[in-house]
């Protein structure tokens, strides 16, 4: 065949009637498909920096509605695996599915979030310099395209959703307060409640509690719980008091992959976790 | 308890001065250039077609704060490369009032301005067609200043290139447009720049009512700006700058792509110093390569720093009272000017970080506390 033949051919191809392109195909719907009851798909997971392997085949399945725990030491790779699934580091190799139909790594941060997965970062957070309540509303779940935005107005159904947000989070007094002004604890929960307002599908939640106060952290607690079920909810954090207060599930990294998974107990009495992480803990004390 | 947070919050809205403030400056313009038209010259409140036209520049140089304040002050993006923007609105101008000149040049072509037939050119360069229309020349005050500033912006921007090298990186391009415009081959009059306008409209530009006229529409179209930048800024998109400028990355993981928000506020900014430049041309009669200089958009930064970035009207106060200042102190002492400015600089910096806005709002709260605390407890 002649190279001309070929050219023809690969027109023809183009040009198939019975296919759409792929630009002018309409947009995926952005139903999340969780029919296997499983929201979160992360496989085979890969991710060095400089040579050193942060994630290394890393595998976790996260089922809808679930609370689930993720500890692990330092380096371990908690908070890369975050950055993956939210979009902010592309892996090296492996595949991150939200829902069985939407591949997350050919998304931004932006789509991601819109997509319904809300992350809370390990230092809190928020924007100092505005109110509670304009944090609460730029955080909404709405058009945020440039234009919709200039033009947009609070409607009374979202004036509404900020208020319940922010009895939820317990700054009712300080709608009108500027963000700065809050303290430690104050500023985690406005991050949790910006989550909230956005009305997400799976929360990413980096060390909700550090530098919360006992009774904080007891409240923090029942708020995660509460939302389990209705959301799906992945928390990091290295207070082993407070994970046992909230986990069903917990999963422990290790060197950038799962070393085990299992309820609080089997955990405990796992060798392997013992060994490297709750075994250093013990050995400390 | 909760209604004294929401009066309070209420009035550290900055929008609420914007008004008055506006008011004060047409009120201002209203009387200088009656002052100018009705008054005989020799009467003490006589203002002279000189003041006039310096209040016209000081204007055109607050426009050019102004935009550099609502990507600076309020988006995070330091721009050491505005003044860019500004001459390329100069030069669209500065271009059309050359046209005007028509055959009353100095070599009197009818067609070729002064500098093409002295570089004994033939024919009009293909960018110099058109600009003899007034609308065209002012669609390109503002077009070319725009695209310039969305592909920078959607390079620099889409790469997140931010900070200090972002600043450096807009320093290079108006030091390249700088060199590029010296170039006698680019066709902007080289070194020597535009000058020797004749007229605008019809109208004599030496003239005292065009001057004033002049003066007058740049304070209109200030104050418009001003009150649509106002608008801008107080919506929901003023609020997603302010939460680039502060937290870009929660910014971006609650949705927004702050990307294209920063690319969008760049391309107005630029576009309103376009405005600024187009505006200036004809009121100081010459563009020249000089305006691309990096200094001159350092300057412009301190004129915002000095009254107060993330204010609006903190930005325009700057540039008319460091250029007032200016004006005084280079008659005094050329020489010292330059040192001032950058000490100026230096003490805004250390004892103002909010300029002098910022003080007033000091000074203020240093009163109210102790009242506020009563009613509190």
């Amino acid at each position: 065949m002649s190279a001309f033949d070929n050219s023809i051919q690969g027109l023809r191809e183009t040009f198939r009637r019975d296919q759409v392109w792929p630009f002018l195909a309409p947009e995926q719907a952005a139903k999340i498909d969780v029919s296997n009851q499983m929201i979160l798909y992360v496989e085979g997971l890969n991710l060095s920096f400089d040579g050193f392997k942060a994630l290394n085949d890393l595998n976790l399945y996260v089922n809808d509605g679930e609370l689930r725990c993720l500890i692990g030491a330092n380096g371990a790779g908690k908070t890369t695996l975050m950055d993956v699934i939210t979009g902010k580091s592309k892996p090296d190799a492996g595949s991150v599915y939200f829902g069985q139909t939407h591949n997350l790594l050919t998304k931004d941060e932006a789509d991601i979030a819109q997509l319904g997965i809300g992350r809370k970062f390990q230092k809190p957070t928020v924007f100092e310099e505005q109110t509670v309540f304009d944090n609460l509303e730029l955080s909404l779940k709405t058009d945020k395209r440039v234009l919709p935005t200039l033009f947009a107005n609070l409607s009374p159904s979202e004036i509404d959703r900020i208020d319940e947000v922010l009895a939820i989070i317990g700054l009712k007094q300080q709608r009108f307060m500027k963000a700065g002004a809050l303290s430690h604890g104050q500023k985690q929960w406005l991050e949790i409640g910006m989550l909230l307002v956005s009305d997400p599908r799976l929360l990413l939640i980096d060390e909700p509690v550090a530098g919360m106060t006992a009774q904080e952290t007891e409240r923090t607690a029942e708020l995660l719980t509460s939302l389990a079920g209705e959301r799906t909810v992945i928390v990091v954090e290295h207070d082993m008091e407070f994970v046992r207060s909230i986990a069903r599930t917990v999963t422990v990294l290790h060197q950038g992959s799962v070393l085990a998974e299992g309820t609080m107990d089997q955990i405990q009495s796992n060798k392997d976790v013992i060994e490297v992480y709750l075994g250093e803990e013990a050995v400390e004390a | 308890m909760s209604k004294l947070i929401n009066w309070f919050s209420e009035g550290r809205s900055s929008g609420k001065y914007t008004l008055p403030f506006v008011i004060l400056l047409l009120a201002v313009t209203v009387l200088a250039s009656a002052a100018n038209l009705l008054l005989p010259q020799d009467s003490a409140l006589y203002v002279s077609t000189y003041s006039i036209t310096l209040l016209g520049k000081y204007l055109c140089y607050a426009m050019l704060a102004l935009a550099v304040d609502i990507i600076w002050g309020y988006c995070g993006i330091l721009s050491l490369g505005h003044g860019a923007f500004f001459a390329l609105g100069g030069y669209a101008m500065g271009m059309y009032l050359m046209r005007q000149i028509g055959d009353r040049g100095v070599y009197g072509h009818p067609i070729l301005p002064d500098f093409m037939v002295f570089l004994d050119w033939q024919e009009l360069p293909w960018f110099w067609h058109g600009m003899d229309q007034f609308w065209f020349a002012m669609i390109m005050a503002v077009l070319v200043p725009g695209l310039l500033a969305f592909v920078f912006g959607w390079l620099a921007f889409r790469s997140r290139v931010t900070g200090v090298y972002l600043s450096i990186m807009t320093q290079a391009l108006t030091y390249a447009l700088l060199l590029a415009f010296f170039r006698n081959e680019m066709g902007f009059g080289g070194n020597n720049g535009l000058t020797d306008f004749k007229e605008i409209l019809g109208f004599d530009l030496q003239s005292d009512s065009t001057r004033v006229s002049l003066f007058i529409i740049t304070a209109v179209l200030l104050a418009v700006v001003l009150m649509l930048s106002q608008r801008i800024l107080s919506s929901r998109l003023g609020k997603v700058t302010l939460a680039v400028r502060d937290a870009e990355a929660r910014t971006r993981f609650i949705g927004y792509r702050t990307e294209r928000y920063k690319v969008w506020l760049f391309v107005y900014s630029a576009v309103i110093a376009g405005v600024a430049g187009a505006l200036y041309v004809p009121q100081v009669g010459i563009i020249n390569p000089g305006e691309f200089s990096p200094i001159n958009s350092i300057e412009v930064v301190i004129w915002v720093a000095v009254g107060g970035r993330g204010t609006l009207i903190g930005a325009i106060i700057g540039a008319l009272l460091v250029n007032y200042a200016k004006t005084r102190f280079t008659a005094i002492m050329p020489d010292g000017w330059l040192f001032a400015l950058g000490a100026l600089f230096v003490l805004v910096t250390l004892f103002l970080p909010k300029g002098l806005i910022g003080l007033y709002g000091q000074l203020k709260s240093k009163r109210q506390p102790a009242s506020s605390q009563e009613v509190t407890s």
